[in-house]
């Protein structure tokens, strides 16, 4: 009897749930805690962004939204640069996805070929800008010299090529595709793009997805290449466009009296900020937990060098 | 190197070029495109390094502009704003690490020991979510968090009558830092555990049987067999994490920004946005670019070689 209690232990590590030992308590309240410093603000920021500009003015709303009002909401739909920009954002996230996977795919599948002549040198060639950057200035006068600063496509064409997302994929194909299937393939005549498209791919859905919602994130969050090759507003993704906002908003408090005057000098108020930013934060916050398993699978199978 | 790639002993002979492009030319084709995307754009962009040995003036472009050797890396190393940069640079990114590198392991024992699978799955969701959310929505939520007058959390402390005025948690320089590392360590606690987790998972069960049988309690179990257990991953990330000391982060220091804090705000990403873009300063920019990019590639190789050393996988 007891020896089987103790290989319920070990194998899933809960024990009988009547010892409930104080440092489970202290474990739990950690990590409560914890996961409300990731919670409390969106709320707040969410119940900030329902209630009235006045009642946020007097600091009256914390948890709870006081005045329930929509206008904050109505506004920033009815702003045609903040929608844009939206769906601006959305288009280049999807069109990088795109070609991005295309051209991880194009990259990853023959260098999983242990039979490739010359893999040593291709992967080199691949590898060394993962290492190696020639810095921001020199890639500004690139851009510059290609024609393609404040277009759409410098926010694109630079990044699809990924060292570090081609290495997941290589080390999926070669760790998860047995060579016999392709060998036995081979020799039914099938070309290396029939066995790719055939075989290879759809034996290979979960590292597709994963990748491309590490693609889309990656695109969709950053926003620093912004700031060196996009001048116009119509180019502009929309979480750039909130970092403008909040730091236009940040400097005139700054500027004026040092912020002591509460929020009466903010050039956007509050309540219009909160909901810009819950505005941004909600796409990613709603389709975030329905997609978090193959974030994790991703990083797993990344963890794992090629 | 492509020489003894080409054949699996035993397997195959050794193949020529002409055969390997006959039977392959479908996958060199493939590979026509990713290498024309770095040649075109990561390659390409290496000449234009050329501009840290020169006096570069945009007008006159690469070809009049003069060759001054090492006078720019002279110029910068005198240059008391790259000096601060630098400093700034080095002694956040160790304090980064100091601070944010052993949460995820903290953590991640911590999430091994919860016997709710429920609520282990509901934490776990929670916390990696802030790894998802760009530096933009974070510093807009701190600032909205932490502001001195109208921030939640000071509202409340005042409130609560803790304090008659209001932290300046993001406005004044030492209480920047603090906030600015904590936020950090926010972010990336939670996803930081997926590698610790999953290493814990391959530990071997009967070596907790064993403790048990010996009397072992549950921190002893953890201190006998999980920590050793994950002694591998813990050597590798912490090397891989050395390796980036050099590294700046635009996004995360522009997210941050305001005028009371730039003193040690100024870290390099900002030195080479400010100076090289803003004023114009290509040579130095590109410099200073160059030099960390060099740090950087020495850093990795350094490492590699000291983890392999250490009996664990490189990385390389």
């Amino acid at each position: 009897m007891a020896k089987k209690n103790m290989e319920a232990t070990a194998s899933d590590g809960s024990r009988a749930i009547s010892k409930f030992h104080i440092s489970d308590v202290i474990i739990i309240a950690v990590l409560v805690i914890l996961c409300s410093t990731c919670v409390i603000p969106f709320w707040h920021l969410l119940v900030k962004s329902i209630s009235s500009d006045m009642a946020v003015m007097m600091k009256e709303v914390f948890f709870w939204p006081k005045e329930i009002t929509f206008s904050a909401y109505s506004k920033v739909f009815s702003d045609r640069s903040m929608v844009r920009s939206m769906i601006y954002s959305v288009v280049v996230t999807l069109i990088f996805t795109a070609l991005g996977m295309i051209v991880c795919t194009c990259a990853a599948y023959p260098l999983s070929k242990k039979r490739l002549k010359g893999k040593g040198f291709f992967t080199f060639v691949l590898m060394v800008p993962m290492y190696f950057t020639a810095g921001m200035i020199p890639s500004f006068i690139l851009m510059f010299n290609l024609n393609l600063i404040d277009s759409m496509w410098v926010l694109i064409l630079p990044l699809i090529y990924s060292p570090y997302n081609m290495l997941v994929m290589k080390t999926y194909f070669q760790s998860t595709i047995p060579d016999s299937l392709e060998e036995s393939a081979f020799l039914d005549g099938a070309t290396n793009l029939q066995i790719l498209r055939k075989i290879v791919l759809p034996l290979s859905k979960p590292i597709v997805a994963t990748l491309s919602l590490f693609y889309a994130v990656g695109r969709w969050n950053a926003y620093a290449d912004h700031m060196y090759y996009i001048r116009s507003d119509t180019k502009r993704m929309i979480q750039y466009k909130l970092y403008l906002l909040v730091q236009g908003a940040e400097a005139s408090i700054s500027a004026s009296l040092g912020d002591t005057g509460g929020a009466t000098n903010v050039t956007t108020p509050e309540v219009l900020q909160a909901a810009c930013i819950m505005f941004v934060s909600v796409p990613i916050i709603i389709v975030y937990p329905f997609l978090q398993k193959y974030f994790v699978k991703g990083a797993m199978v990344g963890a794992v060098k090629g | 190197m492509a020489k003894s790639n080409g054949a699996k002993p035993g397997v195959r002979t050794k193949t020529t070029w002409g055969n390997a492009l006959k039977r392959d030319w479908q996958l060199y084709l493939l590979l026509l495109l990713p290498v024309a995307l770095v040649a075109v754009f990561n390659y390409a962009a290496y000449p234009g390094l050329r501009m840290a040995f020169m006096d570069y003036k945009p007008i006159k472009g690469f070809a009049g502009s003069e060759w001054v050797g090492m006078e720019v890396f002279k110029k910068i190393f005198q240059d008391t704003d790259f000096i601060r940069a630098l400093r700034n640079s080095i002694i956040f990114n160790l304090l980064d690490l100091l601070v944010g590198f052993p949460m995820p392991i903290i953590l991640a024992l911590m999430l091994n020991e919860l016997r709710f699978m429920r609520f282990k799955k509901v934490t776990q969701t929670i916390l990696y979510l802030p790894h998802f959310l760009s530096w933009a929505i974070i510093g807009s939520v701190a600032y909205t968090m932490f502001r001195p007058a109208t921030g939640l959390v000071n509202t409340l402390l005042m409130n609560a009558g803790v304090i008659s005025e209001g932290i300046p948690f993001m406005n004044e320089k030492w209480h920047w830092a603090v906030t600015y590392l904590l936020v950090g360590v926010w972010q990336g606690m939670g996803w930081g555990t997926i590698l610790y987790l999953a290493a814990i998972t391959s530990i071997n069960g009967e070596l907790y049987e064993a403790c048990i049988i010996d009397g072992a309690n549950k921190w002893q179990k953890m201190w006998h067999v999980t920590l050793p257990g994950i002694r591998g991953t813990i050597v590798t990330l912490l090397i891989m994490n050395l390796g980036r000391v050099m590294g700046s982060n635009l996004e995360r220091l522009t997210a941050f920004d305001n005028t009371q804090v730039r003193d040690f705000q100024y870290q390099l990403a900002i030195y080479i946005y400010q100076k090289g873009m803003g004023a114009g300063k290509y040579s130095e920019g590109t410099a200073v670019g160059l030099f960390q990019s060099l740090i950087g590639v020495v850093l990795v190789l350094l490492s590699d070689k000291i983890a392999k050393a250490l009996g664990e996988e490189g990385l390389l």
